[in-house]
């Protein structure tokens, strides 16, 4: 197939470097260096996809970030991605893309039909529509919305790319490489600031890879790619070509996602695809040039209508013609720039100015090389559907209200300027307070609230040898105020042709029985007549209009929108533009990959994952783990073919009955020392720990300021001014900062440190009826008798030459003990504890088992320590002290906390005795009554109790003190479940609590 | 993402610290009466002012000292960070 598109010499691209790819199942080629849209239109396709609402055909109107509708799925390497421009996607051997938002082909798409029902489909449509019957919304409405809007399909495969993240500081990061990018990064540069240079495109030099200037005696671009290979040599200097700058946050940190292998077939070996850096810059120095304004005229989303600059640069970069009939349709001197490219190439252009009669040196040189030159002329449509086939245009009167009479020629494509608006997408982010400049119909940065300062055509500075002096002179300034050196760099000399003014003309009024559409939103359909009906209807505020017709919105973020839209708004409104004011400008300036936002966190790598010393052993022995929080624990051992349930069942009944021992390293532990030690505690706890002996461990309940329950946990006295705290393996970060909270800022006379020890101690609960007799074996020189190491009890001891520190205390209501040793002896211990306790039949027991054993036992946990309930719903009030006061104790007398029939915790056991009971399920007195059924209580935990062989859960109960004894019913919507159930006491097991002191 | 200054270790992004509320109140004295509306006032009430603030952050992955650092709310610009036992002026 041949590029009958493509000019026989000229552009960037290297031409002796073949590459073939595939569009919509099509085999085609075009060379290296070429984006997916020079090469598509250099083999002379340009329709693309189909508009988002109406499903028009559309093509190309731009050349790179500009490009409001050319976007495809792209396949590369066996993965799949959607929403790529076609005019920033560099080709790569092997490319494949297909149109999105057309079924079943772009050619025939059957949303068409759309179009034609478009006096159907006017603004605000779907909220008007869709909005009743309200049943119809999820079955026929969302469905329908969801079909007719999709552009493209997100890959529901794993995405095996790897995307980095990078944090980086510098003086100055200058947001472009154009002329103002290069000259202020060179000036700053040379004094020896710290510089990152980023450009969106594989090319640097932006504009000047395109216009006809001489800088000091050489090209454009010659000069571009002297400063550059300048600037790459320089130790201070980092240059970013693929990078786009599309955030910028507060304290002047800006996020850059740089594209390292999307222009490559394949990602290369330890290559990321892509990396995004969060930059710290001191000064930033926005350079991101300006983009050319569409002129608003009938069906102007025809394929073949474009920007008057794109179509420049695929003749200057390319060397592709994106059409030979050429109309340039201008209201300043812009198109003449691309008429004359055009005509150099042997094209004979046909220029449309709405200026009457302009007079500069360009135009000069186009009437010179004899072009057709018609003035006050304007398109009034364009004509063809997938293609612009001609062009009807007419003359325009001086007031540019009437149109002459409508004469039609043919041409194959149509190249609009309707002048340039500066991209000020990250000075607006930054904070900066825009103003309007009539001169050049648009807004630039006004009043910077961070440091950064605009440049050149951002900054509405449209020639170059000014744009070039004064970021020249801005570069120097800024950067020898941070690095103090004063490297004046000699100021070129340029050669540029002057232009004269603009029209402010930027919309052809219709002609008389005509009612084309006019597109001034091209990626979001909104037409002219879009946004008459938003104002008609009474929408005001630009953010409305905006809501309400989708103009600026999506990823397209009104580029080439919104200074049209505006315009028509003032002009409907009867006030100026600056009086309209523009809508918000937010990040991403272009859109940015969710792989690149994530980076390395994915999978295992999105939280941290702990372990604890002995995770090997519990490998190795058929642990089924489970996450409890970041921390990996072991749920259950498996035997055989054992489930979770049979698996906890036999675990706890055997710590009943024998001996099981469960790691408990992942409890947070609290180290504190020094004189006051004990006032701490006794300010943070609500019991009394003023007279806790050394050698005794004592149960202390936390609050909140609030009343309620923050954590609870054993404190034990190690010797007179240190003490060793545990909490709740959930609380431990959150208890630590509370502590230091109160000592730093509230108590700061308190003599006392606080430092977590959760990773250095590895802990193994030994529990069970013949926990003891493993203990005697383990510590053969300790007295750990009932007298000797009575229940609360400590003492330290030598477990085989490891220092361990015993803890007389149970969570599992029997007999227990907690074994520490420091953490590298941890998987020692645990081996020891397994082969002494052998002969008891110890087995080692999961977090299942361990729920199970506390539950019927009614010990509260997390379930019921939810952030919700205060003491005394969960039975604690006896840990309350009178005599003292506490953090949280003032809240405690608030009304609803001491109310009578206040919540409480009960035990929940099914009347058959066989029905498990699902958690979260709720407790109802009538289980018919009519909705709203009114909620006695919840259930916190439930478990299959082994001690009774029979389900038994804990709840959380409406005036549960009373109810004990009661018949009520557990309701469970989502389960399906009704159970009736009796209520009885939360302690299920040994209520006496003899066990854990036998 | 704000840049602070802690005292102790200097400027640092923000994802190193957490929020601890409004550095102005004083947690009434233990064992002292109190009016449940002086009370609430110390719990609960907030004035979630636009403009400048003094509040407490913790500089959790730093030094994990609490300290105080005096924002504006709206614009996010830092005027000054305090120590724990320094006053605010």
């Amino acid at each position: 197939m041949t590029q009958s598109f493509r000019l026989e010499s000229g552009g960037l691209i290297n031409r002796d470097k073949k590459i073939s790819f595939k569009f919509n199942g099509k085999n085609y080629f075009g060379y290296e260096g070429d984006t997916l849209a020079s090469a598509l239109i250099a083999n002379g396709v340009h329709l693309i996809g189909r508009s988002f609402k109406y499903h028009r055909p559309r093509g190309f109107f731009g050349a790179g970030v500009d490009e409001p509708y050319a976007i495809v799925q792209l396949y590369r390497n066996g993965e799949t991605e959607p929403n790529i421009k076609a005019t920033e996607q560099e080709l790569f051997e092997g490319l494949e893309a297909k149109s999105v938002n057309c079924w079943p082909s772009v050619n025939f798409d059957v949303g068409a039909i759309n179009n034609f029902l478009k006096i159907f489909l006017p603004a605000g449509f779907y909220y008007k529509t869709f909005m009743w019957p309200k049943s119809f919304w999820y079955k026929i409405y969302e469905p329908f919305i969801r079909k007719a809007a999709g552009l493209g399909t997100a890959s529901i495969k794993h995405d095996k790319e790897r995307y980095e993240h990078k944090y980086e500081y510098c003086d100055l990061l200058i947001t472009g490489s154009g002329p103002s990018g290069l000259a202020s990064a060179y000036s700053s540069a040379k004094n020896g600031a710290k510089v990152i240079l980023a450009e969106d495109k594989s090319r640097f030099g932006g504009t000047l890879l395109t216009s006809d200037v001489n800088i000091g005696n050489q090209s454009g671009k010659e000069w571009a790619d002297s400063i550059i290979s300048e600037l790459k040599e320089m130790p201070n200097v980092t240059v970013k070509n693929r990078s786009q700058v599309f955030g910028y946050y507060d304290h002047n940190m800006l996020v850059m996602s740089e594209r390292i292998s999307d222009h490559l077939p394949k990602t290369k070996k330890y290559h990321p695809k892509q990396r995004l850096w969060y930059i710290r810059a001191k000064e930033v120095l926005i350079s991101s040039g300006s983009i050319e304004r569409p002129i608003v005229f009938g069906n102007n989303d025809t394929p073949g209508v474009m920007l008057s600059s794109a179509a420049k640069e695929y003749m200057k970069v390319y060397g592709v013609l994106v059409g030979k009939k050429p109309l340039v349709f201008t209201n300043n001197d812009s198109g003449y720039e691309t008429a004359i490219e055009f005509k150099k190439n042997g094209v004979d252009p046909i220029i449309l100015d709405t200026r009457k009669e302009p007079q500069s040196e360009i135009i000069e040189d186009a009437k010179n090389m004899n072009i057709n030159i018609k003035n006050s002329y304007v398109v009034v449509a364009a004509q063809g559907y997938k293609k612009v086939k001609s062009a009807d245009i007419a003359k325009i009167s001086d007031d540019k209200e009437e149109l002459g009479s409508v004469q039609n020629i043919k041409c194959d494509c149509i190249c609009v300027s309707g002048f340039w608006t500066p991209t000020i997408h990250l000075a607006s982010q930054s904070g900066n307070k825009t103003k309007f400049n009539e001169e050049i119909d648009a807004f630039v940065p006004g009043v910077s609230k961070q440091n950064e300062k605009t440049l050149g055509a951002a900054n509405g500075i449209y020639t170059l040898e000014e744009t070039l002096k004064d970021s020249f002179e801005k570069g120097n300034q800024i950067s020898k105020e941070i690095t103090n050196n004063d490297n004046k760099v000699s100021f070129p000399n340029v050669v540029e042709k002057k232009s004269t003014v603009h029209d402010k003309f930027w919309c052809v009024p219709l002609p008389k029985g005509k009612n084309y559409k006019r597109f001034l939103d091209f990626q979001n359909d909104v037409a002219v007549s879009d946004i008459e009906i938003a104002l008609k209807e009474g929408y005001r505020s630009i953010e409305h209009v905006k809501r309400y017709t989708t103009l600026g919105m999506a990823t397209d973020q009104g580029k080439t929108s919104n200074l049209n839209g505006l315009q028509l708004v003032s002009k409907i409104e009867n006030k100026v533009v600056p009086a309209v004011g523009h809508t918000t400008f937010r990040p991403p300036y272009s859109p940015v990959s969710i792989g690149a936002i994530v980076g390395r966190e994915v999978g295992k790598h999105s939280k941290p994952t702990r372990k604890s010393p002995m995770h090997s052993w519990h490998e190795k022995n058929n642990a089924v783990f489970v996450d409890a929080g970041v921390w990996l624990r072991p749920r259950y051992y498996k035997r055989g073919d054992e489930n979770l349930f049979e698996a906890s069942k036999r675990e706890a009944k055997n710590v009943r009955t024998n001996v099981g021992v469960c790691d408990v390293t992942t409890l947070g532990k609290i180290d504190i020392k020094g004189p006051d030690a004990a006032e701490l505690l006794n300010r943070v706890y609500t019991n009394a720990w003023l007279k806790l002996p050394v050698g005794k461990a004592r149960y202390g309940v936390m609050l909140r300021e609030d009343g309620i329950v923050m954590d609870d946990g054993t404190t034990t006295r190690i010797s007179e001014n240190h003490y060793h705290m545990t909490t709740t393996t959930a609380q431990a970060a959150n208890v630590l900062s509370h502590l230091e909270y109160y000592l730093q800022l509230v108590w700061p006379e308190l003599n006392v440190n606080v430092v977590s020890t959760t990773e250095q101690w590895a802990g193994a609960a030994i529990a069970g009826p013949k926990s003891r007799e493993v203990l005697k074996k383990l510590f053969p020189n300790s007295d750990v008798t009932n007298e000797g190491l009575p229940f609360m009890g400590y003492m330290e001891a030598d477990l085989f030459g490891v220092k361990a520190k015993i803890f007389r205390i149970s969570f599992s209501g029997e007999l227990a003990y907690e074994v520490n040793v420091e953490s590298d002896y941890g998987y020692f211990m645990w081996e020891k504890i397994i082969e002494a306790g052998e002969q008891f039949g110890i087995q080692p027991y999961g977090t299942e088992a361990l729920s199970t054993l506390r539950i019927e036992m009614g010990h509260v946990a997390g379930s019921e320590l939810d952030g919700r309930t205060i003491p005394y719903d969960n039975s604690l009030e006896g840990l309350l002290s009178k005599k003292k006061d506490f953090i949280g104790k003032r809240s405690l007398s608030r009304k609803a906390f001491a109310a009578e029939d206040r919540q409480k915790i009960v035990g929940v056991v099914p009347l058959d005795k066989k029905t498990s009971i699902p958690e979260g399920s709720h407790l109802v007195k009538d289980s018919n009554a009519p909705l709203p059924n009114p909620k006695l209580g919840y259930i916190s935990a439930s478990c299959w109790s082994v001690e009774h062989d029979n389900p038994f859960s804990l709840a959380i109960l409406k005036d549960g003190k009373n109810m004990i004894g009661e018949k009520l019913f557990v309701m469970s919507p989502l389960k399906n479940k009704v159970i009736p159930v009796e209520i009885v006491s939360s302690h299920y097991v040994d209520p006496k609590g003899e066990r854990v002191r036998s | 993402m704000l840049h602070i200054k802690c005292p102790h270790c200097g400027i640092r992004s923000q994802n190193e610290f957490s929020y601890g509320g409004d550095a102005t109140i004083k947690r009434p004295e233990l064992g002292k009466e109190i009016s449940d509306q002086d009370w609430d006032n110390f719990v609960y009430n907030r004035k979630s002012l636009r403009g400048k603030h003094w509040e407490l952050w913790q500089h959790l992955s730093g030094c994990r000292q609490w300290i105080k650092v005096q924002r504006d709310t709206a614009t996010h610009e830092i005027f000054k960070t305090l120590k724990a036992n320094e006053e605010i002026s």
